[in-house]
């Protein structure tokens, strides 16, 4: 096989320490995973790109890595950083924080990664076709790309994704397997299914039951693709899913899920009542951001909301009016980052108001439950509780 | 020499990268050194960021010197390849069973085979 000829070659040396850095790790990883052999991959999402999550043992491999001159051989996006890079300062970013910041994104460019800045690449020009392999970390995109797209990738972390954007390569196993995209189990939901919310509690609900496995979830067949964006991050976020079907499946094990559960859901990731209205976990497409335009439009919003999406998105966005409409109305629209990966504490917020059951569990995990979340569906997290 | 941890470690929030010292009490040995031991346990858990944690042990000089799981993962596997770290995981018999704190053991992550070569004699028996 030709890809594993030119891997020999990149393990001894021949192509420089990066590279022999970069075969090594996939390697390891074909390792661990018994796979027999490796594929071309066509697209790769790098995470891990945030200074908050990385911190400063992240940047040091990332300026080793780049100091080597290796260069991404396919197309590469970014995940979102810690911070709008351009208005940093209007979300109470640290100068310090901001410095490290610059650092990490620099590395990644001059490896060839396209500063996407964003968990939804598949709406910032990365879009693979379906059917093709991939290399993306990000699970709430990995999940997408499975599902919605049907391309081909694991859950890759941010240093294997980079690995395999320098090789080229990923190694066989997984998802990249028929085998390992049949259904494991039938979910059936019993209730109504509407609103981000009320999706991305089911998909948490639905990943904490299944753990690792495929999903086939037919009451989502009739949910916009903003709908499954959401379902996505859920199940990605409670367990090791990394992709699922609407299409429906027998004779497997069944998953009964009624409102009730999903209330339960919602209400357990629940600790605080007010705060900082953080929408954008995933980043908001730009149908999303139209629809919460009109909404605020129509019914004004209350108190301090922050909205976050791509620099891609943002960009049409403006071309529409939508984000000068938005801003006018004291809502804030910032690019590049989100309210789980920027360093909340430090800039001083302590609540959240939220609709996305991701972005709960990760604020609460990574900063100890100092920053309390409340979880609300998309309108009243905008406009209030109706009444 | 052998560390043993009968549950799986989470690298980023279960051991001080600076200092190479366990602060998870889940896995029974909190205050321990990871540094210079071959860690046994069963498998990561955690974030995938985990990986810049093992990374950064060894940036410290307060790595294991070898990692031996029951079943490698993404995190452990790729972690140990950013770090240059030996990992052995798959061997014939449950490492955990095997292998006791204190033990000493030789790993050959080439061949991947560990060996242990000498057992520590008091078991609190």
């Amino acid at each position: 096989m030709r890809s594993s000829e030119w891997l020999e070659e990149a393990l001894e040396g021949l192509y420089g320490k990066g590279v022999k850095k970069a075969a090594e790790m996939v390697l390891a990883l074909a390792e661990a995973f018994d796979a027999e052999s490796f594929v071309p991959v066509e697209s790769v999402h790098v995470s891990g790109v945030s200074y908050r999550t990385i911190g400063e043992y992240g940047l040091s491999f990332l300026e080793e890595l780049s100091e080597e001159g290796v260069r991404v051989r396919v197309e590469a996006t970014m995940n979102p950083a810690g911070m709008d890079m351009e208005r940093w300062r209007e979300m109470g970013v640290p100068e310090r924080f901001a410095e490290r910041q610059r650092r990490i994104v620099e590395c990644l460019k001059r490896m060839g990664v396209r500063p996407a800045l964003t968990c939804t690449p598949y709406l910032a020009g990365n879009r693979p076709r379906r059917g093709s392999h991939v290399a993306w970390a990000e699970s709430s995109a990995v999940v997408y790309a499975n599902s919605v797209l049907k391309a081909w990738t694991n859950r890759e972390c941010g240093p294997s994704a980079l690995a395999s954007a320098i090789t080229g390569l990923t190694p066989m196993f997984g998802v990249h397997l028929e085998d390992g995209r049949k259904p494991t189990h039938s979910v059936e939901f019993e209730g109504r299914l509407r609103g981000h919310l009320m999706y991305s509690a089911l998909g948490y609900y639905v990943g904490r039951e299944v753990g690792r496995g495929v999903p086939s979830i037919p009451a989502a067949s009739g949910a916009s693709t903003d709908e499954l964006k959401s379902l996505g991050a859920g199940l990605a976020t409670s367990g090791g899913i990394a992709m699922f079907t609407t299409e429906p499946a027998e004779g497997l094990p069944t998953l009964r899920v009624s409102e009730e559960d999903l209330l339960n859901v919602v209400e357990g990731l629940s600790t605080g009542s007010g705060g900082l209205v953080c929408l954008g976990c995933p980043h908001l497409s730009l149908e999303e951001l139209q629809a919460i335009h009109s909404l605020a439009s129509r019914r004004g919003v209350r108190g301090e909301v922050w909205l976050f999406t791509s620099r891609s998105v943002y960009e049409q966005a403006m071309n529409l009016g939508i984000i000068q409409g938005l801003e006018r109305m004291g809502v804030k629209v910032f690019r590049d980052t989100c309210m789980v990966v920027s360093p909340l504490e430090e800039m001083g917020v302590r609540e959240v108001v939220t609709d996305s059951c991701k972005a709960a569990h990760y604020i609460r995990l990574m900063t100890g439950g100092r920053v309390r979340v409340e979880l609300r569906p998309r309108e009243e997290c905008l406009c209030g509780a109706p009444g | 020499m052998a560390l043993v941890s009968e549950k799986p470690v989470s690298f980023l929030e279960g051991v001080d990268v600076e200092t190479g010292v366990i602060t998870d009490p889940e896995t029974g040995l909190l205050g321990e050194r990871v540094s210079g031991r071959v860690l046994v346990f069963p498998w990561c858990r955690g974030s995938t960021v985990g990986t810049y944690a093992i990374y950064g042990l060894a940036r410290n000089g307060v790595a294991p010197s070898a990692m031996v799981c029951v079943e490698a993962d993404i995190i452990s596997a790729v972690g140990c390849a950013m770090a240059g770290i030996p990992l052995v995981h798959r061997v014939e018999r449950d490492p955990l069973e095997v292998v006791r704190s204190g033990d000493y053991v030789v790993v050959d992550a080439d061949k991947g085979l560990l060996e242990v070569r000498s057992r520590t004699r008091v078991e609190g028996s």
